[in-house]
C-alpha cells in the first residue's frame, strides 16, 4: 500500500536530487570553458542559468554573469529554489516525510549528503574549492542513488523514486538543447562559420557523454552526431529516449494493478514512440527548437498526468 | 552540607564504594581510557545525527534541529528493584484506567465522595464527547509513560502520569542501538535485559483492540501532525518499526463510516490509528475547528466503532496535575489495594490553606501550571531569582486554581561522562507501558533523562536535559 503522498513525496525527492546532480555537472561544465576561453565566460554563465528557468531570479539579485554570481546563486542561494543547497534540503525534507517508504541507508545517504552540503557551501565558493565541491556533490549523488539500488524492494516505492528521476533527466537533457540549439543548427555550418567545437564539447561535457560520445564516433564530433546522441540514441544514460524508455518501464510496473487504464501511460507510450525511428537529418530540418519545446511541454502533461493518476494529492 | 540535600547517587555510596547493581559495568568501566570514552562519546553524537535523531526546539523558528545530548554513561536497575516498580506501575496504571471508565459513565467516584465534581466538570481536559462511549476492548490509555523519580535506595515515586501521547519511546531503542555498536563488548559482560523488541510489543497491543467493524488483520497506522512536529522523528521511527503507514491528517479522511486513507489506487480503510496529534486538533468538526491536523468527523466515526483511536480521546483528565493528587485515592477505590508507587507529597492551590502555604514557602517548593507541560510555565522555588518568585506570587494569587506546588525533590544522581571525568547528575526515569485488554506490557527500561547541568533538577530536553541509556539487569 503506497499513499498518494508519499508517490509525490518520493517522486519530488528523486526529481530533486537528479536536478542538483545536473546543476553541478552544468556548472562544471560552465567552469572548464570559463577557463579555456575567458571571453565567452559570461555567455556561458548566461546559458546555465538559463537552463535552470532563472534568468529573471537572477538578473534581478545580480548585475551580469560573472563566476562569483553565477556559482553563488547556482550553489549557495536559498533565495533561489534551484540552487543545489536548496534542493538538497528540499530533498531531504520530502525524505524525511517519506521515511518509512524508505529504507535506513537511503535516508542515511540523504541526510548525510545534506549534512555535508551545509557544512561545504556554509561559505562563498572560491574558483579554486569549486572542484572539490563539484566532486562532492557528484558523489553524495551516487551515494544516494546506490542506497537506492542496494537496498530498496523493487516495488512501487521504487517505480515512483525511478519516474522522478527520469523526468527529471529528460526535462535538463532538453533543456540544455534548448538553450543551445543554435550551436548544433546545420545553417550556421551552411554559411560557414567557424566550427565551435568547444561549444559542442560543452554540451557533451554537461551531460557527462564526452567520453562516451568519442568511444562510438570517430574523428571529430559533428551537429547532428551530437543531437542524434542526446535526442534519440537509447543507449545514452542521458538522452532523452532512454529516459522515455525508463519512465515508459516504470509507468507499465504501476498500471498492472490500475482498476482503469491510467492516462500517464498513453502519454508516456506516444512519447516514447514521437522518439523512435526518427532520422536526425529530419528533426533538424523540420526546426530542432521546436521538436525540443515540444517534447518539454509533453513531458511537463506527463508529469501532471501522473500526479492525478497516482492522487498524489487529494 | 544539609543531609537533606545529599542526593542519593544510584552508582555509588558515600565513600566511593559500588553500589550493587553497577558492579559489573564499573568493573568494565575501570579498564577503559577516559580519552577513548570521550572519543566514543563523539561518535555516538555524530551517529545520533545521520541517523536523525533530531528535534526542533518549539518557540525557535529558525534554529537548526537540535540534537538531545546522549550521555554514554548507563543508568542501571536491578531486576528486584524492577519487579517491585513494575508492579506499581501495572497497579496504577489499571486504576487510571478503570478511572476513566468511570469518569465517562456513572461517576462512581464522584458520588462516593472521594473526588470532588468541580475537578472534573470545569476541567478542559475532560472531553463530554467522550460520556457514554466505551472504547474497544475497555482500554483508554492503550500506552503511556510514567514519569518517576527516585529519592532514596528504596523509594520511588511517581512525579506525572502521561496518560495522552507520551513519547521518548525511539530514544529508549536508539540509546541502546547506539550502545550496542559503541560498546559491543560491554554487553557480553553484564546480562542487560533487551528492549529491542518494543515494536512488536506496541503492534500486538495496537492490534488487540480492533473497532466493532474491522474485518480481518487490523490495518494499523501512525498519525503524525507533519515534519515540523518536535517528536515527528518518532512518529517515523514507530511506524517503520512496526511496519504501519504513517498517515497526516492530509491522508485521510471519512469514506462510507470508516476513516480512509488515501493511496495510489484509491481510499483504503484504517482500523486502528496511534494518532500523536492531541485531542484539540483532532477533529475539526468536534474539537478546534481551526485545525488542518486532524480529521473532519473522525470523533463521530469512532464512536460508531468505525476506528480505534490510541490513546482514547479524553484520557488527559486522568494525568491532569488537578487530578495528580488523588491518584492514591483513585487506587484504592478502584482496586481496594494500598498504593504500591506513592506520589509527591503536592498542595492544591485552589484550597486556600494549601494556597496558604505555597505562597509562604514559594522560595523552597516547585511550582507548577496545570495545563503546563515540558517545563514550560514552572517555577523550580530554589533557583528561581527574586523577580520570579514575585511574577508567581502574583500569579498564584490571582489564578491559585492553575497551580499546584511541590517540594523540591532530590532526584537521584548517576554519573555522566564530563570533560574531567564522571560527574554526578540528577535523573529521572520514564518506563514505557503498552496495555491490552487482558495484560500490561513494560519495556525492561525506559528513558533516563539526566539534567546536564550541575545541580540542575529539571531534566526535560526542551530545558538543556540529556538521556541515557537505562538497563535493567537479568536476575
Amino acid at each position: 500500500m503506497v499513499l498518494g503522498r508519499t508517490a509525490d513525496g518520493l517522486f519530488w525527492m528523486f526529481r530533486y536530487l537528479e536536478r542538483s546532480e545536473n546543476t553541478a555537472r552544468l556548472i562544471g561544465a560552465g567552469l572548464r570553458i570559463a577557463l579555456t576561453r575567458s571571453r565567452s565566460g559570461a555567455e556561458e554563465w548566461s546559458s546555465i542559468i538559463s537552463t535552470a528557468g532563472a534568468t529573471d531570479a537572477f538578473l534581478a539579485r545580480h548585475p551580469g554573469y560573472e563566476f562569483d554570481g553565477v556559482v553563488d546563486f547556482m550553489l549557495r542561494d536559498r533565495t533561489n529554489p534551484s540552487s543545489v543547497m536548496s534542493l538538497i534540503e528540499a530533498a531531504r525534507n520530502n525524505a524525511r516525510s517519506v521515511r518509512t517508504a524508505l529504507t535506513s541507508e537511503v535516508w542515511e545517504a540523504t541526510n548525510e549528503t545534506w549534512m555535508s552540503l551545509r557544512n561545504a557551501l556554509k561559505t562563498p565558493v572560491t574558483h579554486h574549492g569549486l572542484p572539490e565541491v563539484l566532486s562532492l556533490i557528484r558523489q553524495q549523488s551516487a551515494y544516494v542513488r546506490g542506497a537506492l539500488h542496494g537496498t530498496m524492494l523493487r516495488n512501487e516505492m521504487f517505480n515512483f523514486a525511478r519516474l522522478g528521476t527520469f523526468l527529471e533527466r529528460a526535462d535538463n537533457t532538453a533543456r540544455i538543447l534548448d538553450v543551445k540549439y543554435y550551436v548544433l543548427l546545420p545553417s550556421v555550418i551552411h554559411v560557414g562559420a567557424p566550427i565551435d567545437n568547444v561549444q559542442w564539447e560543452t554540451i557533451l561535457r554537461s551531460v557527462s557523454a564526452k567520453h562516451a560520445y568519442d568511444w562510438l564516433n570517430e574523428g571529430d564530433p559533428d551537429p547532428a552526431g551530437i543531437a542524434r546522441f542526446l535526442i534519440l540514441d537509447s543507449r545514452m544514460p542521458r538522452s532523452m529516449a532512454f529516459c522515455c524508455k525508463q519512465i515508459l518501464e516504470n509507468l507499465r510496473y504501476l498500471e498492472a494493478d490500475l482498476p482503469d487504464p491510467a492516462l500517464s501511460l498513453a502519454l508516456a507510450q506516444e512519447l516514447t514512440d514521437s522518439l523512435r525511428n526518427r532520422d536526425i537529418k529530419e528533426v533538424l530540418e523540420e526546426g530542432l527548437h521546436d521538436f525540443i519545446q515540444e517534447f518539454i511541454s509533453r513531458l511537463g502533461k506527463l508529469g501532471g498526468q501522473i500526479e492525478t493518476d497516482y492522487r498524489f494529492h487529494s | 552540607m544539609d543531609k537533606e540535600f545529599t542526593p542519593f547517587d544510584e552508582m555509588f555510596m558515600a565513600g566511593g564504594k559500588v553500589r550493587r547493581p553497577y558492579s559489573g559495568y564499573h568493573h568494565w568501566l575501570e579498564d577503559q581510557h577516559t580519552r577513548r570514552l570521550q572519543q566514543k562519546s563523539s561518535e555516538a553524537d555524530a551517529l545520533f545525527r545521520s541517523v536523525g535523531v533530531t528535534f526542533n526546539v518549539y518557540g525557535n523558528k529558525d534554529a537548526d534541529e537540535r540534537l538531545i545530548p546522549f550521555d554514554i554513561i548507563p543508568r542501571i536497575i536491578s531486576a528486584a528493584e524492577w519487579s517491585k516498580l513494575t508492579r506499581g506501575i501495572e497497579q496504577r496504571i489499571r486504576a487510571i484506567n478503570s478511572f476513566l471508565h468511570d469518569i465517562y459513565h456513572r461517576q462512581e467516584i464522584i458520588r462516593a465522595g472521594k473526588l470532588p465534581a468541580r475537578l472534573i466538570k470545569g476541567n478542559s481536559a475532560f472531553l463530554p464527547q467522550m460520556i457514554g462511549v466505551t472504547p474497544p476492548g475497555h482500554v483508554y490509555t492503550h500506552i503511556v509513560g510514567t514519569d518517576i523519580i527516585r529519592t532514596d535506595e528504596n523509594e520511588f515515586l511517581v512525579l506525572e502520569d502521561n496518560a495522552r501521547t507520551p513519547s521518548g519511546v525511539s530514544y529508549m531503542l536508539q540509546n541502546r542501538e547506539t550502545m550496542l555498536q559503541m560498546f559491543p563488548d560491554l554487553f557480553s559482560a553484564v546480562s542487560v535485559r533487551p528492549v529491542s523488541d518494543y515494536p512488536k510489543y506496541l503492534r500486538r497491543c495496537l492490534s488487540d483492540c480492533p473497532p466493532a467493524q474491522c474485518e480481518g488483520r487490523p490495518v494499523i497506522g501512525v498519525l503524525t501532525p507533519g515534519i515540523h512536529n518536535s517528536a515527528y522523528f518518532e512518529h517515523a521511527f514507530l511506524a517503520d518499526q512496526m511496519g504501519a503507514e504513517l498517515v497526516e491528517g492530509q491522508d485521510l479522511r471519512v469514506v462510507d463510516g470508516r476513516i480512509a486513507m488515501r493511496t495510489i489506487r484509491g481510499y483504503v480503510p484504517v482500523d486502528v490509528l496511534y494518532r500523536r496529534v492531541d485531542d484539540d486538533f483532532l477533529d475539526p468538526l468536534n474539537f478546534r475547528p481551526d485545525s488542518l491536523l486532524g480529521v473532519a468527523g473522525i470523533l463521530d466515526v469512532y464512536r460508531a466503532g468505525g476506528v480505534t483511536l490510541v490513546n482514547a480521546p479524553g484520557t488527559g483528565i486522568a494525568d491532569d496535575k488537578a487530578i495528580y493528587s488523588y491518584i492514591p485515592d483513585i487506587i484504592r477505590f478502584y482496586t481496594g489495594e494500598a498504593p504500591l508507587l506513592g506520589n509527591v507529597p503536592t498542595w492544591r492551590c485552589s484550597e486556600p490553606d494549601h494556597l496558604a502555604y505555597a505562597l509562604e514557602n514559594l522560595s523552597e517548593l516547585v511550582v507548577k501550571e496545570i495545563h503546563g507541560s515540558g517545563g514550560y510555565g514552572m517555577l523550580v522555588g530554589p533557583a528561581a531569582s527574586k523577580q520570579e518568585l514575585a511574577d508567581f506570587r502574583e500569579l498564584l494569587s490571582s489564578r491559585p486554581e492553575n497551580y499546584i506546588a511541590q517540594p523540591t525533590m532530590c532526584l537521584s544522581t548517576v554519573p555522566i561522562l564530563a570533560r574531567s571525568g564522571l560527574a554526578p547528575r540528577h535523573v529521572d526515569l520514564r518506563p514505557f507501558v503498552l496495555v491490552s485488554p487482558d495484560r500490561i506490557h513494560i519495556s525492561p527500561g525506559g528513558l533516563t533523562r539526566v539534567a546536564l547541568k550541575e545541580g540542575s533538577l529539571v531534566v526535560n530536553s526542551s530545558q538543556g536535559g540529556g538521556t541515557k541509556d537505562t538497563w535493567v539487569l537479568e536476575d
